[in-house]
């Protein structure tokens, strides 16, 4: 099972970069404007509901590093998703690229390398207006940026190898029903997981997306963390390490015959 | 080394396995012999099904051999494939050309997959696009173009490795003729230039138009293998009778043929006289007061040889 041995991923990055270069605006909406959308809307209207006693700060504070951490894994998990089918399936991109001397595994690490780059702007973006609203204030919240790149290879990873090995993009509505919304709603972005009864409480505990708001809310607001942050970054660092080795191993599959 | 052969194949075997519970194993090519040498236009020539793609992804190292021996460039498919790949250049017979670059951007950024400069694929893109008569087009998008141009953008992009080998599967298949008339001649331009073609057809007179030498292929084996005119003058006669009859009953109506020519074929529509003077024969034909409906004298083509190595057509 491979180890990766580094060739050069960077040809398959910077086919995704070229690509951006003609959707960009899009995705400034999507990853950028919405999150900032809900942060002021929920922020305001639903904190207006809340005391600021119950979670010791104002809600709006509470949920930004929440929605800062949701964002970069729904926006890890989209670029993991459609392009990547598309890119066995309809354009045939990893077709195309099988036929020079780029292995597999080169594929899946470039795309690694640009969720992080997207993933990465997305929240660095989220932070300067978080600090605009002078909701973060330390320098330490700076260590979002490294929290979220782990956030996103441990959730992309695994959707990697799910592109790799659906036939039809019907695939991608069950993972969104099942995993990305449940776990957008349930693991800590809005309310502290505390809250949930047991058995849904162990599942949030399970998913990557509720360990990547741990990390951010400490970085941001200086909040204690649950497990500590080594042990939240161990348990991310798991998820990548087995997701990357699924994705290499669909990729090579998918593309060998 | 020049006679060192860029293609080595020694019982190439590709077995695919049984799919779901009640599939059953799929042997796609069964036990080849083939050698490429530098320099040469070489064609696998098969109605589809016969193993000549998968022939080919095995050659393209995308595809590990289930058996034998193959070498590509010297080298072992399943250890070297990144550096053996290098050096290939690959035209798919499913379009992968990415629609939302430029013309142009899909040379260079292939380029790229190669670890080619950018600077060098800008120059390199100019000068094949040139070559392959897209000039024009370099900053299109690709997708309004036709099917000919698509085509000839991908044996552009084939070519911006400068490779010592050109893998072309099915090159003109879907094309209109004259789309396939530019192909062939850039394609014969390329031949000439030295570099060495491996093709897959199932068109016979493409086969005859670009292969120095062929292989014809069914069910997964070599039936024959030879320059086009060698095949011809082996395996067929100089020239066809083409009849056709109003009557339908064209199995009665060999009957009656028997003892013109060398060789009686009857296939759905017609009848094939094989003989070295098709004329005598046409002629003979009317003595016998047979009345076809029409007749038609041509010269024996690569088609005549598969119909008569197996019995069947290749275009069906």
């Amino acid at each position: 099972m491979s180890i990766y041995v580094a060739r050069s991923p960077w040809p398959v990055f910077y086919h995704r970069w070229r690509l951006y270069l003609n959707t960009w605006r899009g995705t400034v909406f999507s990853s950028f404007l919405l999150p900032v959308m809900f942060l002021l809307g929920l922020g305001v209207s639903v904190g207006s509901y809340v005391d600021d006693r119950v979670l010791g700060m104002p809600y709006a504070n509470f949920i930004a590093p929440g929605v800062l951490a949701s964002t970069a894994f729904q926006v890890a998990i989209n670029e993991a998703a459609w392009p990547v089918l598309g890119g066995f399936k309809w354009v045939r991109t990893y077709h195309a690229m099988r036929a020079s001397p780029l292995r597999p595994v080169d594929m899946a690490v470039g795309e690694i390398l640009w969720i992080w780059l997207r993933a990465g702007t997305s929240a660095a973006g989220f932070l300067v207006v978080l600090t605009l609203f002078g909701i973060v204030r330390s320098p330490v919240a700076l260590l979002t940026v490294p929290a979220v790149l782990l956030l996103a290879v441990a959730s992309c990873t695994p959707v990697l190898a799910y592109s790799a090995s659906i036939r039809t993009d019907n695939w991608f509505s069950f993972l969104f029903r099942f995993a990305v919304i449940p776990m957008t709603l349930f693991a800590g972005v809005f309310f502290p997981v505390e809250q949930l009864p047991l058995v849904p409480r162990w599942v949030a505990y399970a998913s990557p997306l509720w360990h990547g708001v741990e990390l951010c809310r400490a970085a941001t607001l200086g909040t204690p963390t649950a497990i500590g942050w080594l042990g939240h970054a161990a348990y991310l660092a798991l998820w990548a390490v087995v997701g990357y080795l699924l994705a290499a191993h669909r990729f090579t599959r998918r593309l060998t015959d | 080394m020049a006679d060192e052969p860029l293609i080595h194949a020694r019982g190439l075997v590709k077995r695919f396995p049984a799919r779901g519970r009640r599939g059953t194993e799929f042997t796609a090519v069964d036990g080849i012999d083939v050698d490429v040498y530098p320099g040469e236009s070489f064609g696998f020539l098969g109605p589809n099904g016969a193993g000549k793609s998968s022939t080919m992804r095995m050659i393209g190292c995308v595809s590990p051999p289930s058996g034998g021996t193959l070498r590509i460039l010297g080298m072992d498919p399943l250890r070297d494939g990144p550096r053996i790949r290098a050096r290939l250049g690959v035209c798919p017979q499913q379009d992968s050309l990415d629609p939302e670059l430029t013309v142009a951007e899909n040379l260079t950024v292939y380029a790229g997959y190669f670890g080619i400069p950018r600077s060098v694929a800008k120059a390199r893109a100019a000068e094949l696009l040139e070559f392959v008569q897209l000039s024009e087009r370099a900053t299109d998008q690709v997708e309004p173009l036709s099917g000919g141009m698509k085509r000839r953008l991908t044996i552009a992009r084939a070519l911006v490795n400068e490779p010592d080998l050109v893998l072309l599967d099915e090159p003109t298949t879907g094309l209109d003729p004259q789309a396939r008339h530019l192909v062939w001649e850039r394609l014969f331009r390329l031949k000439q230039r030295g570099v060495t073609l491996v093709l897959t057809t199932h068109y016979m007179d493409e086969a005859e138009q670009l292969c120095d030498r062929l292989v014809v292929m069914d069910g997964g084996r070599i039936v024959a293998e030879g320059s086009p005119r060698s095949l011809i003058a082996e395996h067929s006669t100089r020239e066809v009778l083409e009849l056709r009859f109003a009557n339908d009953s064209l199995d009665a109506l060999a009957g009656k043929l028997a003892g013109i020519g060398e060789r009686i074929e009857v296939l759905p529509d017609r009848i094939l006289v094989y003989t070295d003077d098709g004329d005598d024969a046409a002629g003979e034909v009317h003595r016998r007061a047979l009345a076809p409906t029409s007749v038609l004298v041509r010269r024996s083509t690569l088609e005549d040889v598969f119909l008569k190595l197996t019995g069947r057509t290749l275009v069906d």
